[in-house]
Parts: C-alpha cells; structure tokens; sequence
C-alpha cells in the first residue's frame, strides 16, 4: 500500500514534468534529476560535500551527547535538582536554535565550526532531557533489592540504574543525532562554504533545479539512513529490556 | 544463629514538624527466635514492610533498635540478611542464572564459586530447565522461585519475605506455599514473612504477629503448633480453619479502621 502511494506520486510528477505542466525550473523532471543525480555519483564533488556535512554532524553530536549525558546523570541523582533543571531545560527547548546561528557566525565564522556549533546546540537538549528521565526514575523496587544484596554504587550503576535507563537514553540520542543533522543542513543553507546545504543553495542560486534537487535526494537518503540505523539500535535494545 | 531482637521501634515518614508526618511503627516489639519462621500480618499501612526493610539494615528508626544475635543492625547486612520481594524485582534483560549470578557478585563470593552455588540454588527451586530465560518469559510463579532461587543462593542466616506472593493468584499461591514450606523445612533459616492473607500465615508460620491499624504496634502473636513441612492434609484441616478464623477476629476491627480513616500502604 505504501509502496503504491508513493510509485502514484513519482508517476504523477513525471506526467506533471513530461506534459509541461510543471514549470521544469521550480519543479524539473524526474529524468532531469535522474540525470543530475548520476552526475554527481561521478563527479568528486559530492564526497567532500557529504563528507563536510556528516563530518561537522559527528563532531556535533559528540560534543552534545558527552555534555547531555554527563550532566543528565549529574542532575537526575538529586531529586531536586531534577524539579529544578527539567522544566528549565525543556523550556530552553522549545526556544529556535536557529536564533543563535547570528551570533554563532560572528564567533566562529562562516566555516564548519559555527554549523558544529549549532548541531551540537540542537542535539543537547533532547538527550539531556532524556537522560534525566531514563536515570531519575529507575524503579525502585530493583534498587532496593540490589542494595539489601550488598551491591556497591557501582554496581548499582551497572547493574541497574544504567540497563534501566538506557532505552530511553538511546531515543534521546536518536532524536539529537536528527535534529543535529537537520540544524546543520538548515545552517548550511543559510550560511557556510562547504557542505550539502551550501551546494544546494548554489545549486538554486545558478537556477539548475536539477542539481539542487539531485543534493536534495542525497541529503533526504542520509537522513532516512540515520533515521533507519537508530531505530534499529533502540529496538534490539528495548527487546532485552522489560 | 539468626536471632531476631525489635524492641520499641518506632518508624515515621516526613519531617518532626510537618503535619503530614505518617507514623508507620510505633513502639513495635517483637523477639524472632534463630530459625522461626515469623509471619507478620496487619492492615495496609501498618509499617510491615519498613519493620523489614529496618530489620535487613536499609532503614534507620526513629526510635527503637534492631539487634541480631545481640548485635544491633545499623547498615545493611548483605551476608546475613537476604530478601525476597515482589514480582518485578528480578533484572529484566538478565536471565535467571545470571540474576543469581549478579547476587553472588553483589554479595562478594570469589567468582569461582559462583556458578556452582548458582545452579545449586537453581535446582533447589525447580528453575533448572528455565536457567538461560528471561523473567518475560516465565509465569508468575516461576519468577518467585527465580528470586527465592536468587535469596537462597546467598546463603544467609535470615531470609525476608515481602509479601512475595501478592501478584499471583490464588491456587498458585496455595501451592506454592506448600512448596515453600518443603523448601523451608530442609533449612534452619530464620524467616520474617509478611503477607495479607490469612490462610498463607497461618499455613507457613510457626508463630504470626498480628500488627495494628497504623501507626503499627503488635498486638498479639498467635502460635501455630504444627510439625514442617506443612501439608495438603494440614491445609485443609479444622485446625487451620480456626486459626484462621481467629486470626480473622483479631484483624477484622483493625482493618475497618484503616478503611475508615483512609490510610493508604
């Protein structure tokens, strides 16, 4: 059934392109980009583009996840520190990261850093707040248990609190390892040298739709590869836990 | 050896000046001979489960103190005091075997004899086909034999039991019981069992301890003179009907009072 949906629409937009119907320089054919697509696979281009992007994705996502993690755990063993930040840090979530992109330029320049910047801005708050609900609320009755056993803080930490908490921990880094990926591809389009977003831009800027689109699939699949990759993690992880 | 000595406990929950203050215990005293086996039974509420949880060294009391074999309790005590809870007490993503496995390591046993004395309690409880399973994929009752597998495997002096068969149903708890009582009969463990049913006390216990409406006070011990293991006959004899019977009388005005005044375990 999906699988029908989707053929519908790719053969809907072909018939747009191929009837004239569609404007081929907002919307160009299917074969167009097919073509453009092709291209770039040969082309050299395309590696040091996707390399740029997915290189300032991971050192984003590295410098967020050690930050959230360690601080999730710090402020989920004390009760009160966990009425007191949670609410803060969702709150400070639902403010527009891209706010910051401005001030991220001045500082760190039009290159990679300030796309780093901003991913890894983005990435922090979903695990943080992940990591907190995954450590504060283990269930007690196991920590009791482990602890009449004579299990040390470690232990604890090993044996009960850390299987306990990490499927919920690992949907928060899957969120941030998206939302990361989406900020710096946003970022790149506004701002940057290099990248798949730049060249999307540049793409549209020199009006060759077919290109820009081509970037576009290459970006969507990276995407959708992340999405995928994850996913399958946090399920093997969430069948060996209750 | 495992003597158990509650003299004038008191235990509360919330700060001395706060009216919410809940007194769970108060002035509970209790003398639990090495290797009785000591039903507690009384109203939700009543402090049965911190009395335990103050015998095994997990709680301070306000007031009172705990000593056993003369020597006062003040932090948990994993080699001599071992616990059996609740169903979801068991580590999810760990098999039975390993369960028992992370006890032991959490005891401190030298991780050469682990896996003998795991397998030793395994097989006491009837699990061993079941070792390399997850608690998902076993019954109810086979995930309380995992944990009593789990506390034997400890080999202490004092086993404490918190209610560890709520969760099942009826007929199973009734068998199980009878189980428990050949299991308990080959060992000279001292056992402090807590439980809302009438007929498990009477069945298990050498002596229950009836508790108050809270805040919880004993208010007497009934003694049940009957030979272990326990059997189906003793089960279903007059016997046990009036001990149940009379354990019902003792309880009956101290449950309506907690209904009454509302005070919720």
């Amino acid at each position: 059934m999906q699988v029908a949906c989707i053929v519908a629409f790719f053969g809907a937009w072909q018939i747009g392109s191929s009837s004239g119907y569609l404007d081929p320089l907002i919307v160009p054919s299917l074969s167009a980009i097919a073509v453009a697509f092709a291209a770039l696979l040969h082309g050299g281009a395309l590696w040091s583009d996707a390399g740029v992007t997915l290189y300032e994705l991971a050192i984003a996502f590295a410098l967020a996840a050690g930050a959230a993690l360690s601080a999730g755990f710090v402020i989920s063993r004390s009760a009160l520190a966990v009425r007191v930040f949670d609410p803060l840090l969702a709150g400070l979530y639902a403010v527009p990261t891209i706010l910051l992109f401005p001030s991220y330029l001045l500082f760190f320049g039009i290159g990679p850093p300030s796309k780093i910047a901003l991913g890894a801005t983005m990435a922090f708050f979903p695990i943080v707040l992940a990591t907190i609900a995954g450590f504060a609320h283990v269930a007690p009755l196991r920590l009791r248990a482990a602890r009449s056993m004579g299990a040390s803080e470690l232990q604890l930490f090993w044996y009960v609190l850390l299987p306990e908490a990490f499927p919920i921990v690992l949907a928060g880094l899957r969120m941030g390892l998206v939302l990361g990926f989406l900020a710096i591809l946003g970022g790149e389009t506004l701002t940057s040298n290099a990248g798949l977003g730049h060249q999307i831009v540049t793409a549209a800027e020199s009006l060759d739709p077919p290109k820009m689109f081509a970037y576009i699939v290459v970006a969507v699949g990276l995407a959708v590869a992340l999405n995928a990759v994850t996913s399958y993690v946090e399920q093997r992880a969430r069948n060996t836990t209750a | 050896m495992g003597g158990i000595s509650v003299r004038g406990v008191t235990q509360a929950f919330g700060a001395s000046d706060d009216a919410r203050r809940v007194t769970a215990l108060e002035d509970a005293t209790l003398e639990i001979p090495a290797g009785e086996l000591m039903c507690l039974i009384g109203p939700s509420g009543c402090g049965k489960s911190s009395l335990l949880d103050i015998i095994a060294g997990l709680a301070k009391p306000v007031a009172g103190s705990v000593t056993i074999d003369g020597e006062p309790v003040r932090a948990p005590l994993p080699k001599r005091v071992s616990f059996v809870f609740q169903e979801n007490a068991l580590f999810p993503w760990l098999t039975v075997e390993e369960n028992v496995l992370a006890a032991l390591a959490f005891q401190g046993v030298p991780k050469a004899e682990r896996r003998a004395r795991a397998g030793e309690a395994i097989a006491a409880v009837g699990l061993d086909a079941f070792r390399t399973y997850h608690p998902r994929q076993l019954s109810g009752g086979m995930k309380q034999r995992a944990q009593l597998a789990r506390a034997f495997s400890l080999q202490t002096e004092i086993l404490l039991m918190d209610e560890p068969f709520a969760a099942l149903d009826e007929q199973t708890r009734l068998l199980l019981g009878e189980d428990l009582s050949v299991l308990l009969a080959r060992t000279h463990k001292t056992i402090v069992f807590v439980t809302h049913s009438l007929v498990e006390a009477v069945f298990l216990a050498d002596r229950v301890a009836v508790f108050t409406a809270r805040p919880g006070r004993v208010k007497t011990v009934l003694t049940v003179d009957e030979p272990h293991p326990r059997t189906q006959a003793f089960m279903t004899s007059a016997k046990l009907a009036g001990l149940r019977n009379e354990l019902y009388e003792l309880l009956y005005d101290e449950v309506r009072k907690t209904m009454e005044t509302g005070a919720v375990a």
